[in-house]
């Protein structure tokens, strides 16, 4: 008979199984706080703020040290490589802060995208290098899942198949060395939101970008039980004429997913994109609340959608750390009931309908 | 211009809903299928051992026999695939086949494909002809009240097999034949059987089905095909029929949710699992099972049976007219036993002239 060398143990299989279902368990979600050196500058200016590693460190002390009822709709925090060996002004490392609070930690691997030659601005995600020995310490460090990005574009030509193709792969590539290492990976094949192509668009090459992702993940024996779908939500391009409600994209992507998404993956934690606040709070509870079959949990991962207001309201300045605390409660609660279809609406912070769109988003 | 890539159309709105309509009346609750579809050689094997003579009338008579049972047969099946012989046969008052199983609220399907080639320069690796005229073939029987179709690909797990080509080309047929039924109104049931003949174990078996799924729902993918208007029919996960190590029914239950859960997409409405060389009874314990477990399992898990319907059935008939009440009888009796097990609610022991007797027949190719 055909051989199949074992890929994980029964134990690594029922670890990574556990994680990821505590990521997503009801109502819980991701704080996406990942933001890299650069990125975070570009969040920093929009309030003043100037991007020191200092600063950088005393606005993730914020959000790290809010409440500890924060902990019961984030279930766990991505950090990038600089924050995750980051403390608090006592000496606290923020990983065990995390940790006391119930929250995991997770780490971003990914080193950013790079040009496909020969392509029309289309690109990988590299980052493969060494990753196996990355993951090992980081695990060892307190992370528990990980996280890698890759980018898709839609253009009149594009995804091609050499892009949907080649993402894929690094990310199967990604996912398998997490796992080796003990961390479940985070596979977020996005497709922008740029452009104006109509929401059934959308929808098909989400679809495609899906089948290939899914594919090379079975191709290099990733175990789906351990691992997480981090996608777009579908929507049209942002600049699309044609509007389209919630509903309308909640449907779609339950359609999209439910073609592409393996029952056995335990759960998909949506990107917010460009949204804003609110949009991406009633765009999740429309997911939950649509009809079709979703074996997986519907949850958020969300970076600009959960800090905005919180950005607004701090400002830099230490005497706004509690009320940016209090945004970061209220949006949290907000997304933990829109993971559970539950969202009354209407819970407004400061930048909750603010477009939060960047043009050509990448690190 | 609006800059973004062309999906042309693949089905109209209308066309996707009749499809849905079809695929999930014939996985609706505590139904499933009986596959009536064997070719002139196979049905001719199951004659042998009752001694009955392999003629057209012959099987004419069998299939009248199945098709004229009572009514009540219908609450748990929902659908028959016929060959295409058969398919244009009629009961000995002249009513079609067809027509008798539509005054049932039986749904008429068709056995599509032209049965195995061989793949050469592999370990005796093969794939299925029949895409010639497949889109007029598909027409004319929709017009003649088909709804739904079925093509069955074989897949061997041997030291090297299955081999990637093997997987990649009767995943790609599989997903051509699938476009072009969904284009003329056939729900198309999609059939890549992993065969149970080796000495191999559960968990190759179960590794085996993920990987040949896994190309099965990519091709289907590559070619558009409109997952919610199709049907799975698969191998239940089991170890080989010659491995010494032996599973329980638990075992093979959770093997094949394992893999299914892997790969069928949730939007595919029901698998209808195929019995192989499993005992009427195996079959539906078998199946009994798999739905009482605990799993993700979003699509219906149904049946979609030939032997494991009708051993019985041909036991007790015997080519004889004075045994076909107790013979149809026989097929009411199967036929609520698996439709209880469709829903994990079949208690067992519902006996049968045949029903432990194993169905195995080597390297079953048609």
């Amino acid at each position: 008979m055909p051989s199949f060398p074992q890929y994980l143990t029964a134990e690594q299989e029922n670890e990574l199984r556990r994680i990821a279902n505590a990521i997503v368990a009801p109502g819980k979600g991701i704080l996406a706080a990942d933001e890299s050196t650069g990125t975070i500058g570009k969040r920093f200016a929009s309030i003043g703020v100037e991007n020191t590693e200092e600063n950088r460190r005393c606005y993730r002390e914020l959000l790290f040290t809010a409440d500890a009822s924060v902990a019961e709709n984030i279930s766990g925090v991505i950090l990038f490589h600089e924050t995750f060996y980051q403390k608090t002004k006592d000496g606290t490392p923020f990983v065990k802060i995390l940790k006391d609070k119930g929250i995991i930690s997770g780490i971003k691997v990914d080193k950013g995208v790079v040009p496909l030659a020969g392509t029309d601005g289309e690109s990988t995600t590299q980052g493969l290098d060494s990753l196996s020995e990355r993951c090992a310490q980081y695990k060892k460090d307190g992370a528990d899942f990980a996280k890698w990005r890759c980018v898709l574009k839609i253009g009149a030509h594009t995804p091609t198949y050499q892009a949907m193709f080649e993402n894929g792969n690094v990310l199967a590539r990604y996912a398998s060395i997490c796992q080796q290492n003990g961390l479940v990976p985070i596979v977020e094949p996005e497709v922008l939101c740029d452009g104006d192509h109509d929401l059934e668009t959308a929808q098909k090459v989400t679809e495609q970008v899906l089948a290939f992702t899914y594919k090379a993940l079975a191709d290099h024996h990733v175990f789906l039980e351990g691992t997480l779908l981090k996608p777009n939500m579908v929507t049209a391009g942002q600049s699309c004429p044609k509007k389209y409600t919630a509903e309308q994209n909640g449907k779609a992507t339950v359609v999209a997913l439910s073609r592409g998404v393996p029952a056995a993956v335990p759960g998909i934690t949506f990107l917010s994109g460009g949204q804003s606040e609110e949009d991406s709070t009633l765009n999740l509870n429309a997911i939950n609340n649509a009809p079709g079959p979703k074996p997986w949990a519907l949850t958020f991962s969300f970076g600009r959608a959960l800090q905005a207001s919180v950005l607004k309201a701090w400002q830099g300045k230490k005497e706004n750390v509690k009320a940016a605390q209090e945004q970061l409660l209220v949006r949290a609660k907000a997304n933990g009931l829109a993971a559970m279809g539950k969202f009354q609406g209407g819970q407004s912070g400061k930048a909750s309908g603010e477009s939060l769109f960047v043009a050509n988003h990448s690190y | 211009r609006v800059n973004m890539p062309v999906f042309p159309q693949y089905l109209t709105p209308k066309q996707e809903e009749e499809l849905r309509n079809i695929a999930n009346a014939i996985v609706a609750p505590g139904k499933g299928i009986l596959a009536a579809d064997e070719s002139t050689g196979s049905i001719g094997k199951r004659f042998a051992p009752i001694n009955v003579e392999n003629s057209e009338e012959n099987r004419r008579r069998y299939r009248d026999l199945l098709f004229s049972t009572d009514k009540s047969l219908a609450e748990n099946i929902s659908g028959v695939i016929m060959f295409h012989e058969t398919f244009y046969q009629k009961t000995k008052d002249g009513t079609p086949f067809t027509k008798v199983l539509q005054d049932k609220g039986i749904i008429p399907g068709i056995k599509v494909d032209k049965g195995v080639v061989p793949l050469a320069g592999t370990e005796d690796e093969c794939t299925t002809q029949g895409l010639d005229g497949l889109s007029e073939r598909c027409a004319q029987y929709k017009k003649d009240g088909a709804q739904f179709a079925k093509w069955r690909c074989v897949l061997k797990i041997q030291q090297y097999t299955p081999s990637y080509q093997a997987m990649l080309e009767n995943a790609n047929v599989l997903a051509r034949y699938a476009s072009i039924c969904q284009q003329n109104g056939l729900v198309p049931i999609v059939e890549p059987e992993v065969l149970p003949d080796g000495e191999h174990d559960l968990e190759t078996a179960q590794k085996v089905t993920e990987q040949v799924l896994a190309f099965t729902y990519k091709a289907l993918a590559d070619h558009h095909v409109y997952l919610e208007g199709t049907l799975l029919k698969p191998n239940m996960v089991t170890a080989g029929m010659s491995c010494t190590k032996k599973f329980s029914k638990e075992d093979n239950a959770r093997a094949t949710i394992l893999a299914l859960s892997r790969t069928v997409p949730p939007a595919v409405p029901g698998v209808t699992f195929l019995s192989g060389g499993q005992s009427e009874e195996d079959a539906t314990q078998n199946l009994n099972l798999i739905n009482a477990i605990k799993g993700p399992k979003p699509w219906a898990l149904t049946f979609s049976f030939g032997r494991a319907l009708q051993a019985s059935v041909l036991k007790v008939w015997e080519g004889k007219d004075e045994n076909v009440a107790k013979a149809q009888a026989e097929l009411i009796t199967r036929a609520k036993a698996n439709g209880l097990a469709a829903v994990g609610k079949y208690q067992g022991g519902l006996d049968s002239a045949a029903g432990g007797q194993s169905l195995f027949v080597a390297q079953h190719a048609y």
